[in-house]
């Protein structure tokens, strides 16, 4: 992009300002994002697109994208909560409620029985046993109401096991002692399903984006060399790449978590999966980096660096890297949902991470035998949805950084 | 061509070795060496241990040797006299164990194909020739839920909704009493009838991927002078799409069979799992979940194969249909 001619890049412009017009300006819906909108560009004039930047340009065409903004926008409030579990859970992962073993998601109430507006409350509920399935039931009393507060004192935790704090998001008043607010439900040992999400949200998103960090480090290093070098190096790499893609990816993960020893402690076994995770997703990555790296390599600016007496490494990171950084955050987006599938996928299947750690892999498997299936299925669709939504939300968003990632296209 | 064919077998020898001595490397990591694991579980399920028999098996295995001859024992029994190891858990020798399985994998990656490809191609082009029209739209939003949707939660929501909703459990490939059964016609029948659902399952992440790659491909061709002039010449709509722009469109479709095919073989897995299907999935996984070794590393292996001889059918037929590739070679 950095050897375009100038009327070329004018050209190019000119059609990006037409295609700002022909849109317009996104709404307000996305406003979380549009802290870093400017004006409109019609009142600044095509002057503007002259002189903006590559990063601007890709945000202008982005910021089109609204499916894209829509998955930053859930995976923004993803991660956060993954950041901050332990202030947006309401109780503690482990702590259980005998009395609501499998209870059903309590519903949150705004209107009560005789429609009058309330802030947010919840009934009392009472367990009571079905004579005829022999089953809990859980019966909402409409006498007894009680609000649910927002940063209410509850449980003490230590942040980051740093910060020590007992306020949480939600919840019901300290004083009310026998009745608990699940979001989602309880598993079989009483335990809150939403507060174990955002745990679990924790360890299943990081897990992604370390993965992927890895592959993305190990890809740009051997990619990198494969296909500045070229000759012989790229030769060698070239097969290894392809003989790691020959072996399927599903039983070769299996195989080597399941030699992974089971008496780990859980941050051992995290690092392990994830290395194992990355062992194969390198290999995408340095086939993207190694193309564009042999695309540039020809590039008129490549050789005008050299023969300004560059050094090898200043022509890569000062020259090369950043013309094609853009692709790489793309593919790299593009690539975390598969990682973050393989941890959901190992977990369920019990080779991954094990209980006491919570990862959505983990809450799936406790969700999926047959007897929560039939009375319970909240303990599959609630980790199920989240993986899903997840990995939905990254494909837009890769999608849109894609496009974005070449703003001169079309 | 022939040329080229032998020249991409020869490539391929090189390749097996590596995946053999990584599929034994993998055998071996779990601690201890799979006579004691073996001779544990005899006692453990209280039978006497029959020392004269480990010292056979020590001696076929060449446990204790280094572990370049223990590969060697390993490798040259699977060449010279089909002999794939014993199986812990089964008690049986692990080739008694997994051909039928591998045989159920293929048939059902084959299925899965084309199903994929019998939905795929007839929507992909009717999206790509109705582009922008509602019915395209309603397409192009299935096929993008579909790619994203993992296939094994797909499984389990099949899995709740056929037992919320008419109370079966429909996981497995045979009804009860045909499980343990030999072949027989009865037994085939019956395996039709529960095929169903796990070959829609298979098949949907790559149902979904080939029609967004059929409507793309066919909308660059659409545009192409050459359709123009077909239709400039008066041939009817129908016979122009189907004869001209969806054949040379399809062209990489067939190339990549082989691809296809492996990662089906791969993605279904996990599917298999979930729907205790009688392929090598579940297999593979209790194998090694009871560190079943040279059962788990046979199926690491043979998946393997199976994807290297896919790479290879993709690559001859792309060469085929592309000249350049095989002159280059």
């Amino acid at each position: 992009m950095t050897t375009l001619e100038p009327q070329d890049n004018k050209r190019r412009n000119d059609q990006i300002l037409a295609e700002e017009q022909a849109c317009p300006p996104p709404t307000d819906a996305m406003e979380p994002l549009e802290v870093l909108d400017d004006a409109p560009a019609e009142e600044q004039g095509e002057e503007r697109l002259y002189v903006a930047g590559q990063w601007q340009l890709m945000w202008w065409k982005f910021r089109k994208h609204k499916m894209a903004l829509l998955g930053a926008a859930i995976l923004i409030v993803f991660y956060l909560i993954g950041a901050f579990c332990e202030f947006v859970a309401p109780y503690a992962p482990e702590a259980y409620f005998v009395r609501y073993k499998m209870a059903p998601p309590t519903p949150i109430r705004i209107f009560d029985a005789t429609g009058k507006l309330h802030a947010p409350f919840i009934y009392q509920r009472d367990r009571t046993k079905d004579m005829e399935t022999l089953r809990d039931v859980y019966i909402e009393n409409p006498e007894i109401r009680y609000p649910v507060h927002f940063f209410v004192k509850g449980t003490p935790y230590k942040l980051w096991g740093l910060f020590e704090a007992d306020i949480h998001l939600f919840g019901l008043a300290p004083e009310v002692e026998d009745q608990q607010v699940l979001l989602l439900g309880a598993d079989r040992l009483g335990r809150d399903l939403f507060s174990r999400l955002c745990y679990g949200a924790r360890i299943s998103l990081s897990i992604g984006l370390v993965g992927v960090f890895l592959s993305l480090m190990l890809g740009i290093v051997l990619g990198g060399i494969s296909g500045y070098y070229g000759g012989r190096v790229d030769t060698v790499i070239q097969r290894v790449i392809e003989f790691i893609r020959t072996i399927p990816t599903i039983p070769l993960w299996m195989a080597l978590s399941a030699a992974l020893p089971a008496d780990w402690p859980v941050l051992r076994l995290y690092f392990g999966i994830t290395i194992i995770l990355s062992l194969v997703g390198w290999t995408g990555m340095a086939r993207v980096v190694r193309g564009r790296f042999l695309s540039l390599r020809q590039e008129d600016f490549v050789l005008a660096a050299r023969l300004s007496g560059s050094s090898e490494l200043r022509i890569i990171l000062r020259h090369m890297v950043p013309s094609f950084l853009s692709h790489i955050i793309a593919s790299l987006t593009l690539s975390i949902p598969g990682q973050i599938l393989g941890e959901t996928g190992l977990s369920y299947l019990g080779l991954g991470l094990r209980a006491p750690a919570i990862s959505w892999g983990v809450l799936l498997q406790e969700g999926q035998n047959v007897r929560s299936l039939a009375q319970a299925p909240w303990l599959l669709f609630g980790p199920a949805i989240s993986v899903i939504v997840t990995v939905f939300a990254f494909n837009f968003l890769g999608d849109g950084l894609r496009d974005a990632a070449d703003p001169y296209a079309r | 061509m022939l040329g080229y064919i032998l020249r991409r077998i020869a490539m391929m020898i090189p390749t097996l070795v590596v995946i053999s001595i990584i599929s034994f490397v993998i055998i071996q990591l779990p601690p201890g060496d799979y006579l004691t694991s073996y001779a544990m579980a005899l006692a453990a399920s209280g039978e006497a241990v029959d020392e004269t028999e480990i010292e056979n098996l020590r001696q076929r295995y060449g446990l204790g040797q280094p572990v370049y001859v223990q590969y060697y024992k390993w490798i040259s029994g699977i060449l010279l006299r089909g002999d794939w190891g014993q199986s812990m858990e089964w008690r049986k020798p692990v080739k008694d164990l997994i051909w039928e399985r591998m045989a159920l994998t293929v048939f059902l990656s084959l299925i899965a194909i084309s199903v994929s490809w019998f939905v795929a191609i007839p929507v992909g082009v009717f999206s790509a020739v109705h582009q922008y029209s509602l019915p395209d739209y309603i397409f192009s939003a299935i096929s993008f839920i579909g790619t994203g949707t993992p296939g094994f939660m797909l499984a389990m929501v099949v899995m709740w909704v056929a037992m919320r909703q008419f109370g079966l459990n429909v996981g497995g490939l045979f009804s009860d009493e045909y499980i343990m059964a030999p072949w027989s016609w009865d037994r085939f029948v019956d395996m039709l009838k529960h095929l169903w659902i796990p070959v829609v399952v298979i098949a949907m992440g790559s149902t979904a991927g080939s029609i967004r790659t059929t409507r793309a491909n066919v909308l660059d061709e659409l545009n192409k002078p050459y359709v123009e002039t077909a239709r400039a010449k008066g041939l009817k709509e129908r016979r122009l799409t189907w004869k001209y722009p969806v054949r040379v469109a399809l062209n990489p479709f067939f190339s990549t069979v082989g691809w296809t095919l492996a990662s089906l073989i791969s993605g279904q897995t996990l599917v298999a799992v979930v729907l205790s299907l009688q392929t090598n999935g579940p297999m593979m996984l209790r194998a090694l979940r009871s560190q079943d070794m040279y059962l788990a590393g046979s199926f690491l292996f043979l998946t393997s194969i199976l994807t290297v001889i896919g790479t290879l059918v993709s690559d001859v037929l792309l060469a085929w249909v592309d000249p350049r590739i095989r002159m280059e070679g």
